[in-house]
């Protein structure tokens, strides 16, 4: 039995994680999309108008893509979390068939009208299909954020005798107070990432020196748009999560933070420091003191129970993965923060396109984005555990009772390679639409 | 409430059968009779163009499945679990071959994702039948062995066939003899619906020998439908009940073999449209018809110990229902809305359209 819910949950972890490396992306371009097209709008320069469309190739490929490693998400559901759907899917069936029916319906028909619509439509309508694509693709994040919420959070339903879960508030679903800083902190992130993406490109047509002008507008637009959203990364979307796991999920606070030992008086906070599980302490700490605390509570002495106020059935069962997650994300944010506002800076003083070192950085940092979203979502994942819906269903209770362990790993070493290619052509696919620039001759 | 939800699904996992069934369709026929580069690229253009927003309604029938019936989804996905991946897998290939073919302007690469695209049209054609087949017959829910169920009544596993092949086995496994007739019937059918929809969609030169084809196609299609509707009675002699005692359920054979009947006329008709129509009855007559021999069971049970799976013994809570059919309306108004628009701008031959690669 542990086996098969390893590989289930590992099946999973890759599956969705693979995933998620496309919408976070179309989810943030969209947005600047729109934003292109605004101003082309507004402004009539040329330029705009040839960023939305080079954007929405990048954008459409992306979509394709999740779609495609979209639907095994809403299948495993079904085949490997079988018992888990057959209790929750009252509830969450209701939010995840939403994003069916109001996202993607919306998100497609759309997207196919702004590749192939532009001189049928008119420019406004043009801008009009855009703003669709957008909302279509914000819809779906909230959708699935709304999901995860009652997962992490579960509110508005009634447990049965036979143990199923029912619906029994609608609106409370929308209500959760876990719903809207998390759906927040999300979009934002995704708005980084392909912030860091338009930057990126625009800095590689800077440095190669063609499609200098695009290149230059690219930048511009990347880093403005990047250090505000990795500002509203950290404050206040990021410290609302945060108190908000503080609150409601205390054990998964302790573990991420790395607090192992409670304290009299006011939390430290841990900068660097390995977990040892042995000893139930960090190794190589380097900390500083009370700011957790007053970060958390605003009072720098408010004491925060720490893991061994937890029994080992209450804590996540991966501290470490969890901690390190944490981490790097919060690491990561920090980074971007100083990057993005350094070539603010270098903008504002006229000097950003002629700083080639600050520009190869810009251009190789795009994985880094990625990683942070990602890990962000496993410090909300893994620090769910051993939870499917927190403090209710256990993750070993949810999964499909007559799908043998040998079955999953079959079918997760075929996703492994599957995707291997997937991810091959999808680079080279990219590659080639950022080489062909934002004119490509006609064909 | 139950019968409500199980219209609105049916519906739009008809509707992805039709739609997404011609982009299958346009696959088969680009495997066996697109010769010149000129029409592979129109023909494949045809499903290119098309395939994501189709599989929009796969995505969203399967939400609402899981919404709606939450046992019955929990069921019939774990139960069916290789072939379900299996599919995923192929859609995912599907995908790959459409999207990656005119990316390069070279022999070779272009004759790979063709083949992709073909082969996993072919293959989710014949899952698709097959998974129908598998539905109509039935599964041995509970895993009953000796008397004795090995889970929990809704629950079963099925392997991918089972050394007998035969429906009648103890432990028949996802492909057997019958379902495969279903997943060949499948397949003829959407390989007629593919040819329909490229001859109203593009002008390639295969048009006029494609009905042929059709009209070829449809002959093996009546005498495949035929002799299906005896084996059917053999699985499974009640198969045909619920068209006694309800009469008017006959309308769903009906709507099949007047798209069958219609398609015989193929090169007759001068109104391309026509033709495409009579095959979108015969897949939208074929699957309610199929829905509605069994109904209300979803998932009939092969043994006497576990009852089969039906629209009431799966459903989820009545408030939810009742709550989901508000936004389910408001939904499906915005898809009528959208679908008006996009066909205002997109309808028409798409030999000129430029692909915006």
């Amino acid at each position: 039995m542990e086996d098969m819910i390893f590989y289930d949950r590992l099946q999973f972890a890759f599956t969705i994680t693979f995933h998620y490396i496309f919408p976070q992306l179309t989810m943030g371009l969209s947005l600047l999309i729109v934003f292109f097209k605004w101003k082309f709008l507004r402004t009539k320069i040329e330029k705009y108008n040839d960023a939305a469309k080079f954007f929405m190739k990048i954008f459409a490929i992306n979509f394709t893509m999740g779609v495609v490693t979209g639907i095994p998400m809403e299948f495993q559901f079904g085949t490997n979390w079988a018992k888990f759907s057959e209790l929750t899917g009252g509830i969450i069936g209701q939010t995840l068939a939403m994003e069916g029916l109001f996202s993607f319906f919306l998100e497609s028909s759309f997207l196919v009208l702004f590749i192939f619509g532009e001189k049928l439509m008119g420019q406004k309508l043009h801008f009009l299909t855009g703003f669709l694509v957008f909302l279509g693709s914000w819809a779906s994040g909230y959708l699935i954020l709304a999901t995860n919420a009652w997962m992490q959070h579960p509110v508005g339903y009634e447990i049965l005798e036979n143990g199923k879960y029912v619906l029994q508030n609608f609106s409370a679903l929308f209500s959760n107070p876990w719903l809207l800083p998390a759906f927040l902190h999300n979009q934002i992130a995704s708005v980084v990432t392909s912030s860091f993406v338009v930057a990126s490109i625009g800095a590689f047509y800077v440095l190669r020196d063609k499609s200098v002008e695009h290149g230059k507008l690219f930048l511009k637009t990347g880093v403005v748009f990047g250090l505000i959203s990795s500002l509203l990364l950290a404050f206040p979307t990021g410290d609302w999560n945060a108190k908000n796991v503080a609150k409601y999920q205390p054990a998964t606070f302790a573990a991420m933070e790395g607090i192992f030992e409670t304290e009299e008086a006011g939390a430290e906070i841990v900068l660097i420091g390995q977990p040892n599980m042995v000893e139930k302490k960090l190794d190589n700490k380097i900390a500083v003191p009370n700011i957790l605390s007053f970060l958390t509570y605003q009072d720098w002495n408010k004491q925060i129970p720490g893991m061994d106020q937890f029994t080992e059935e209450e804590l996540p069962d991966n501290i470490p993965a969890l901690y390190y997650a944490y981490h790097i994300m919060v690491g990561l944010g920090t980074i971007f923060i100083g990057i993005m506002g350094l070539a603010v800076f270098f903008l504002w003083r006229k000097k950003l396109y002629s700083i080639k070192p600050l520009l190869w950085a810009i251009m190789f940092l795009v994985p880094f984005p990625y990683i942070a979203n990602i890990t962000g979502w496993y410090v909300a994942e893994l620090g769910r555990q051993p939870y499917l819906v927190y403090g209710l269903l256990k993750t070993s209770e949810g999964v499909s009772p007559t799908v043998s362990s040998g079955n999953t790993l079959f079918t997760l070493l075929g996703f492994v390679g599957l995707y291997m290619l997937l991810g091959l052509l999808f680079l080279v696919l990219v590659g080639k639409i950022i080489h062909q620039g934002p004119k490509p001759l006609k064909h | 409430m139950e019968l409500f939800w199980f219209i609105i699904i049916a519906v739009f996992l008809a509707i992805f059968f039709v739609l997404d069934g011609y982009d299958f369709g346009t696959g088969i026929i680009h495997l066996f009779f697109a010769k010149e580069e000129k029409d592979k690229e129109v023909i494949a253009k045809a499903a290119g163009l098309f395939w994501d927003s189709n599989e929009v309604w796969l995505v969203a029938g399967g939400g609402m499945l899981f919404m709606a019936f939450p046992t019955f989804y929990a069921s019939v996905f774990s139960g069916f679990y290789l072939p379900l991946i299996i599919v995923l897998w192929l859609i995912i290939f599907r995908a790959i071959g459409l999207e990656f073919r005119s990316q390069f302007n070279y022999q070779m690469w272009k004759a790979i994702w063709d083949k992709a695209f073909g082969v996993s049209s072919l293959l989710l054609a014949l899952f698709f039948g097959i998974a129908l087949g598998n539905v109509v017959r039935g599964v041995n829910l509970g895993g009953v062995e000796n008397g004795v169920s090995a889970y929990e009544g809704h629950y079963f596993f099925l392997p991918l066939w089972d050394s007998s092949f035969s429906p009648l086995s103890e432990h028949p496994g996802v492909i057997d003899w019958f379902t495969i007739i279903i997943g060949i019937i499948a397949v003829v059918t959407l390989a007629i619906h593919g040819a329909t929809w490229i001859i109203l969609k593009t002008n390639s030169s295969i048009n006029s020998k494609l009905k042929a084809v059709i009209f070829n196609l449809n002959i093996a299609l009546l005498v495949l439908t035929i002799f299906s509707l005896v084996i059917w009675q053999i699985v499974n002699p009640n198969s045909l009940n619920n068209f006694i005692e309800k009469p008017y359920l006959i309308i769903f054979p009906i709507i099949y073999f007047t798209g069958l009947i219609g398609l015989f006329f193929v090169k007759k008709i001068k109104k391309e449209a026509y033709n495409f129509l009579f095959s979108t009855l015969v897949i939208l007559g074929g699957i309610t018809a199929a829905l509605a021999s069994l109904f209300p069971v979803i998932l009939p049970s092969t043994n006497s110990i576990n009852e089969s799976l039906t629209i009431y013994n799966t459903a989820a809570s009545e408030y939810g229902l009742a709550v989901a059919s508000i936004w389910g309306v408001l939904g499906i108004i915005l898809i009528i809305i959208y679908f008006i628009v996009q066909k205002r701008f997109l309808g028409g031959k798409i030999d000129k359209m430029d692909y915006g690669h």
